[in-house]
C-alpha cells in the first residue's frame, strides 16, 4: 500500500503530520515497535529537512509485507557536498531555524542510524531525493 | 484483556442516540446501532468522557451494594481526599468524618498516605538507570489502559509502582492488624471518584488481585453521607487524620504528582491532550524530560465523573486544606512504619503488557489487503463526520464496512447520490434511514432533545 503527503518549506508548526500518519499505518499492520519508532524518527528528520532547507516537498510511503520503502523529494539548494552533510553536527541552519530548536546537524546521521539503507541524491540549485528502507522483523 | 468486563453500561430507555458520546470518545469505541450507542468494551479505556458528554445521563456505572460492608468486623472506607473538596464549605473535616461513620464505616482512610513511602518507592524508580524516560505515572488508570492498546511501545515507560487506593489498603490492613484485627475481618471499600478506577480495583493490571473487597461509588456516598452529616459540633476526629500530608492532599490534582519528580517534569489531564502528547513521545519528539504525569480527567481527579462538586471548587478547597496539613516528610508513624520495608515491597507492580488494538486484525498480509480496502472506499466517502452512519467519522466507517460491521448504504449521503444515480429507490432509502435511526426519529416532536435543550 502507498501513502503520500505534501511538505511545505518553512512550516515548522506542522512538520510530522507523514510521520504520524505512516506511524499509525504500522502499528495497524503489527510490526514491531523498535522498528516503528526507527521509521518515525528517520522520516520525521527528512520532513524537517525539507521544511528547514528546501521549499517544499512531497513524502511517499511503499509498504509491503517486509518492509517500507519512503521517498521524500523536494525542490531545494540541493545539497553541494553530501558526505559533509553527513557529518554528526554539520549545519548550514540559520540562527532562526536554531532559535527554533532544529539544525543540531544530527538529522542525517539519525537517518542513516535508524534505517536499514538511505540513499541521497541531490543536484544543487534544483532539489533533494532521498530514499530510505526499513525491513520489518 | 482491555475491557474484560462491563464496569459501565448505557440505559437503553434513556439513550437518545445523539452521537455525542460516540463523537467525544478517544478511541472510537462506540458506535450507534439501531437508535442505541453501543459501546465496544474491548477498545474501551473507561476515560468516562462518553458520560460527560450524553446530555440524557444515559450511561451507568455499576457498583457494589453497600450493605455489604456489614459482613466485616472492620469496616475501612478509602476515598481519595478529592472526595472532602466536594463538600460546601460549610462542614468540617470532622462532620464528614463523622458522617462517614454514621454511614457504617468503623475506619476511614483517605488514601495518599503515608506518602512519603510512595514518594520514595517512585523516587528508587526514577533512579535506576534501567528505567526508561520519560517515566510515566501510572497513577491513572485510563491512561494506563490507554497506553496498553494504543501506545504499546510506551508501556515499558510505565512506572511498575502501585496508586495511593493500594498504598493506604496496604498500611491499613498493617495497623489494624497491629491492634489486634484479623485479616479475614477487616473489610476494605474503595470510594471511587471514576470508572477507570473501578476496573483497576476488580481486574487491576500488574497485580494477581485486588486488596480491595467492595467498591462504593464517590457519588452515592456523597450522598449517604449528605443524608447523616451533623450540623453541629461533632467530637474532634483530627487525630484519624494524623498521617496526612500536603504532598497526599494534593496528590489527586493536577501537578500533584510531578511537582516531586525529576528534574524536568510534565503534568498533561484531559483524555484528549493525553492522547495528543502521547502521539508525540511516541515519535520520540519529546526529549530531555524525566516524569510524566497523566490524567484522563480535566483538572485530574477533581473532574472525575463520580464527583458531584463542581471541579474548580473541588481544587480550590483542597488546596487550601492542603495548606494547614504537615509536609510528609514531618509525619512519622507509629511501630517505625515508615522504614516497613514491607508497605515498599508491597507497591511493587509485575510488568504491564502492551494489549495492542488492532482494527484488521494481527495477520499482517490480511491486515493490509484491508486497510488498502478501506482507503478506497474513504475515497468514496463525503469526509465530513457526520455520523449519521452511526459511526464517529468517514474513515471510522470504511474501517467498519472492510470488518463487515457495515455497509456502504449506512452513508447517507453515498445513499443519496444512488438514489440520484437510479441504483435505488427512494422508498428503499428511506427505510435504510429508518432502520438504523428507529422511526420515531421523523415524528414531530417538539420536545425532541438536543444538545441545545440540554444546556450545553
Ligand atoms: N533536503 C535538504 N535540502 C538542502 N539541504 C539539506 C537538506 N537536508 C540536509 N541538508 C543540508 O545538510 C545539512 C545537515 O543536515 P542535518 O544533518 O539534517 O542537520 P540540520 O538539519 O540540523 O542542519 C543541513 O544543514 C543542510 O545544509
Ligand atoms: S469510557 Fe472513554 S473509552 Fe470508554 S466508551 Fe466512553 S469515551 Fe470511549
Ligand atoms: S483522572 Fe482520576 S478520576 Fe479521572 S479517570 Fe483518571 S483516576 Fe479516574
Ligand atoms: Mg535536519
Amino acid at each position: 500500500m502507498k501513502l503520500t503527503f505534501n511538505i511545505q518549506g518553512g512550516d515548522f508548526t506542522h512538520a510530522g503530520k507523514p510521520s504520524s500518519e505512516v506511524k499509525k499505518v504500522l502499528k495497524q499492520l503489527n510490526v514491531d515497535g523498535k522498528t516503528v519508532k526507527n521509521i518515525v524518527i528517520a522520516l520525521y528528520e527528512a520532513e524537517v529537512n525539507v521544511v528547514a532547507h528546501a521549499w517544499k516537498g512531497t513524502v511517499s510511503a511503499e509498504i509491503d509485507e517486509n518492509k517500507i520503502t519512503i521517498f521524500v523529494e523536494d525542490d531545494g539548494p540541493g545539497i553541494p557536498d553530501i558526505e559533509l552533510a553527513m557529518q554528526a553536527g554539520y549545519s548550514t541552519a540559520s540562527k532562526q531555524v536554531r532559535d527554533m530548536g532544529f539544525g543540531a546537524g544530527m538529522g542525517l546521521p539519525n537517518m542513516k542510524k535508524n534505517t536499514d539503507e538511505l540513499l541521497i541524491e541531490s543536484i544543487v540549485g534544483k532539489g533533494t531525493k532521498v530514499k530510505m528502507v526499513n525491513y520489518f522483523k | 484483556m482491555i475491557g474484560d468486563a462491563k464496569y459501565h453500561s448505557l440505559d437503553p430507555s434513556k439513550c437518545i442516540g445523539c452521537t455525542h458520546c460516540m463523537k467525544s470518545c478517544p478511541t472510537e469505541a462506540i458506535r450507534v446501532v439501531n437508535g442505541l450507542a453501543v459501546i465496544d468494551h474491548e477498545r474501551c479505556v473507561y476515560c468516562g468522557q462518553c458520560h460527560r458528554a450524553c446530555p440524557t445521563h444515559a450511561f451507568y456505572v455499576e457498583q457494589d451494594d453497600l450493605a455489604m460492608i456489614r459482613s466485616f468486623k472492620y469496616r475501612v472506607i478509602l476515598f481519595p481526599s478529592i472526595m472532602i473538596g466536594q463538600f460546601p464549605g460549610k462542614y468540617s473535616e470532622d462532620q464528614i468524618y463523622d458522617g462517614l461513620k454514621k454511614v457504617g464505616f468503623t475506619h476511614i482512610y483517605e488514601v495518599e498516605q503515608p506518602m512519603q513511602v510512595m514518594i520514595d518507592s517512585i523516587n528508587e524508580v526514577l533512579a535506576d538507570k534501567e528505567t526508561p524516560k520519560p517515566a510515566i505515572s501510572i497513577y491513572c488508570p485510563a491512561i494506563v489502559r490507554l497506553i496498553q492498546g494504543r501506545y504499546p511501545s510506551l508501556t515499558e515507560n510505565l512506572i511498575l509502582r502501585k496508586a495511593p487506593h493500594n498504598l493506604a489498603a496496604h498500611f491499613a490492613v498493617e495497623q489494624l492488624m497491629l491492634e489486634g484485627a484479623l485479616r479475614e475481618e477487616i473489610g476494605l471499600f474503595y470510594a471511587t471518584p471514576c470508572i477507570a478506577k473501578i476496573a483497576a480495583v476488580k481486574s487491576p493490571v500488574g497485580e494477581s488481585e485486588s486488596i480491595v473487597d467492595g467498591i462504593v461509588n464517590m457519588n452515592q456516598l456523597y450522598n449517604e453521607v449528605m443524608k447523616v452529616i451533623s450540623d453541629d459540633v461533632v467530637d474532634d476526629n483530627t487525630v484519624q487524620r494524623k498521617n496526612l500530608s500536603t504532598e497526599g492532599i494534593n496528590w489527586s490534582l493536577t501537578r500533584g504528582e510531578s511537582c516531586h519528580f525529576g528534574s524536568r517534569s510534565i503534568a498533561i489531564d484531559g483524555i484528549h491532550n493525553a492522547v495528543r502528547f502521547l502521539e508525540r513521545l511516541e515519535n520520540d519528539q519529546v526529549k530531555g524530560i524525566d516524569f510524566i504525569e497523566m490524567r484522563a480527567c480535566d483538572q485530574s481527579c477533581a473532574g472525575g465523573i463520580l464527583l458531584t462538586g463542581n471541579r474548580f471548587m473541588t481544587v480550590e478547597r483542597l488546596e487550601r486544606r492542603a495548606k494547614r496539613y504537615p509536609s510528609a516528610k514531618e509525619i512519622h508513624l507509629e511501630n517505625n512504619q515508615e522504614n516497613s520495608q514491607e508497605l515498599k515491597r508491597k507497591l511493587i507492580l509485575d510488568p504491564i503488557v502492551p494489549k495492542p488494538h488492532f482494527a484488521f486484525g494481527k495477520d499482517r498480509v490480511k491486515a493490509m489487503e484491508k486497510m488498502d480496502k478501506a482507503q478506497r472506499i474513504v475515497c468514496f466517502l463525503p469526509g465530513i463526520d457526520c455520523g449519521a452512519c452511526g459511526a464517529p467519522n468517514c474513515h471510522a466507517l470504511a474501517e467498519d464496512m472492510v470488518n463487515n460491521k457495515a455497509k456502504m448504504s449506512d452513508c447517507i449521503f453515498l445513499q443519496q447520490k444512488w438514489v440520484d444515480e437510479g441504483r435505488i429507490n427512494a422508498r428503499k432509502a428511506f427505510l435504510n434511514i429508518q432502520k438504523k435511526w428507529g422511526t420515531d426519529r421523523f415524528k414531530a416532536d417538539c420536545n425532541k432533545r438536543g444538545r441545545r435543550n440540554e444546556g450545553f
